[in-house]
């Protein structure tokens, strides 16, 4: 549904980004929290929909995942806050790799989180930005009987072609900042090229559900 | 009832001989700090040889049970249970907002429990929430951390799992407090605690897989986890910035080719409105603004040990 006429408008922005600065004024774009609602509706509608989803089919969540969610991620950006002050000393092809493998294990991660998705109801939060703000953090309540709602947020930034998340927390914990005390502890051991090592044997194991043992 | 009663005695027993034997073990391979180096977590080893045990308890015991009463018992009724017991902490949930100087939401919680109590049938309802009282999230942990207490070093207890100096004394209060173990008879009281457990292990059955799947190494993610949670608790849900979770500013664009010569790195063409706050879009850098943990961040990714 809208994501056809999203594809077209962010397209239309960087086109228009390309021949002229300043050109993909704010009215050509969704505001930042009607592109998290849109998105997450439609996901859930695609889920309520699919039996196939319900049952657990990595694959299609996985597709699902690349299709409709991944286009609004910076996965550059959100790399580089989680590998922080290392992110200097990586060359440019170790970032590109560095990105490719944590956005395969994001992917992995969002997957479950789709999988573990029960009919819980969604409380879109106003967004409390000024029209010009290109820094804003949009806020999504999960709503379920007996506990308080859970909060989800989304670190999102302006671009020519639209807004992209670059962090996501969680109740209050930061993809980013989670990673990044396991990512300099691998990196202090074995650097740069000890990470992607890592980041790639444990997506190796994706299609093992079997827990990877802690160290020590 | 009694049966049930009698296999979670004897649960707890068995639990409580392991708890022991654990806790002697690591006590004998002593308080060895690892290679982590962390200054919010100096008793690492310690901590990593009570998360083992956690861990190899929540495979044989935890685990096991918690998804075959998720299997087992239709959802309605889990989520009677959970609201059960969910409605009678919400008692000291309010008293924890009176002390923290929010009245208004202390209000709230009793109201929660008075309505649930009676239009909910003891609980098994959360009708509070349909009708606009939302449950809160407050400890005794949480009032020390309003109160200007700090955290203190990161500890994991045996099945309570991670915690910190603060948050044990707050722990130590809850329990006190808690109207299910201080139920008496014991019997009944064995029975809600087990129940209670198992009801909220279930609940997290989805998020410990999740843990599993995104974790290099699941100790220091489930650690920098709760220390964030713990924090945005405190703050209910409004903490100030953590500049660690600032975004990092110097690459080119994402999959979008060639990194562009220019020295900006801004994607978009309007220039900043000043609202927005310029330092943080310093190349390369963090916001100034030092986060408590920041030392500990700094010390864990340039140190070696």
């Amino acid at each position: 549904m809208p994501m056809a006429g999203l594809k077209a408008l962010a397209a239309a922005a960087a086109a228009a980004a390309l021949l002229q600065f300043g050109a993909a004024s704010a009215e050509e774009m969704l505001a930042a929290d009607a592109l998290v609602k849109n998105v997450t509706l439609e996901i859930v509608e695609i889920i309520k929909a699919d039996k196939d989803i319900q049952s657990g089919d990595r694959k299609k969540v996985v597709a699902l995942i690349e299709t409709r969610v991944l286009p609004h991620f910076n996965f550059h950006a959100m790399t580089a806050t989680a590998v922080g002050t290392n992110w200097a000393k990586a060359t440019p092809e170790q970032k590109a790799r560095l990105t490719e493998e944590f956005r395969t294990l994001v992917v992995r991660t969002y997957a479950s989180s789709i999988a573990a998705y029960r009919n819980q109801k969604f409380d879109f939060r106003p967004l409390r930005a000024r029209p010009t703000d290109t820094d804003v953090t949009v806020q999504v309540r999960v709503l379920q009987s007996g506990a308080e709602p859970v909060k989800i947020e989304y670190d999102m930034e302006k671009t020519a072609r639209g807004w992209k998340v670059w962090d996501v927390r969680v109740a209050d914990i930061s993809l980013t900042a989670t990673y990044r005390t396991e990512f300099a502890i691998v990196v202090r051991e074995s650097g740069i090229d000890g990470l992607i090592k890592t980041l790639r044997s444990k997506n190796g194991s994706a299609a093992d559900p079997a827990p990877v043992a802690g160290r020590g | 009832m009694n049966s049930a009663g009698t296999v979670a005695q004897g649960t707890v027993w068995a639990l409580a001989r392991g708890v022991l034997a654990t806790l002697l073990l690591a006590l004998a391979a002593g308080c060895a700090t690892t290679n982590g180096g962390d200054a919010r977590d100096p008793l690492e080893g310690f901590n990593r040889s009570m998360y083992a045990f956690n861990d190899a308890f929540d495979e044989a015991i935890g685990k096991p049970v918690s998804t075959a009463y998720k299997t087992a018992i239709p959802d309605p009724i889990r989520i009677w249970v959970r609201n059960f017991f969910a409605n009678l902490g919400d008692v000291f949930i309010g008293a924890n907002n009176l002390l923290q100087g929010k009245p208004a939401d202390a209000v709230n919680d009793w109201a929660r429990f008075a309505f649930n109590s009676t239009f909910g049938l003891l609980g098994i309802n959360d009708v509070a929430s349909e009708i606009g009282l939302e449950k809160h999230n407050e400890d005794f942990g949480q009032t020390f951390g309003r109160w200007g207490a700090s955290p203190g070093v990161y500890l994991v207890w045996p099945l309570l799992g991670p915690s910190t100096v603060r948050d044990t004394a707050g722990v130590v209060l809850d329990f006190y407090f808690d109207p299910v173990s201080r139920h008496k008879p014991t019997d009944p009281r064995t029975f809600a605690i087990v129940l209670r457990a198992t009801s909220q292990r279930a609940d997290l059955l989805d998020a410990s897989r999740i843990l599993e799947e995104a974790a290099l190494d699941r100790y220091i993610f489930q650690r920098d986890a709760y220390l964030q949670r713990r924090r945005g608790l405190i703050y209910d849900g409004n903490p100030p910035r953590d500049p660690q979770s600032l975004r990092m500013r110097e690459e080119p664009r994402a999959e979008a080719g060639p990194a562009p010569v220019k020295s900006s790195d801004r994607l978009f063409e309007e220039p900043a409105a000043p609202v927005s706050v310029p330092e943080k879009r310093a190349s390369n850098s963090y916001e100034p603004r030092e986060p408590s943990n920041y030392p500990a961040v700094l010390a864990a990714s340039s140190t070696g040990h």
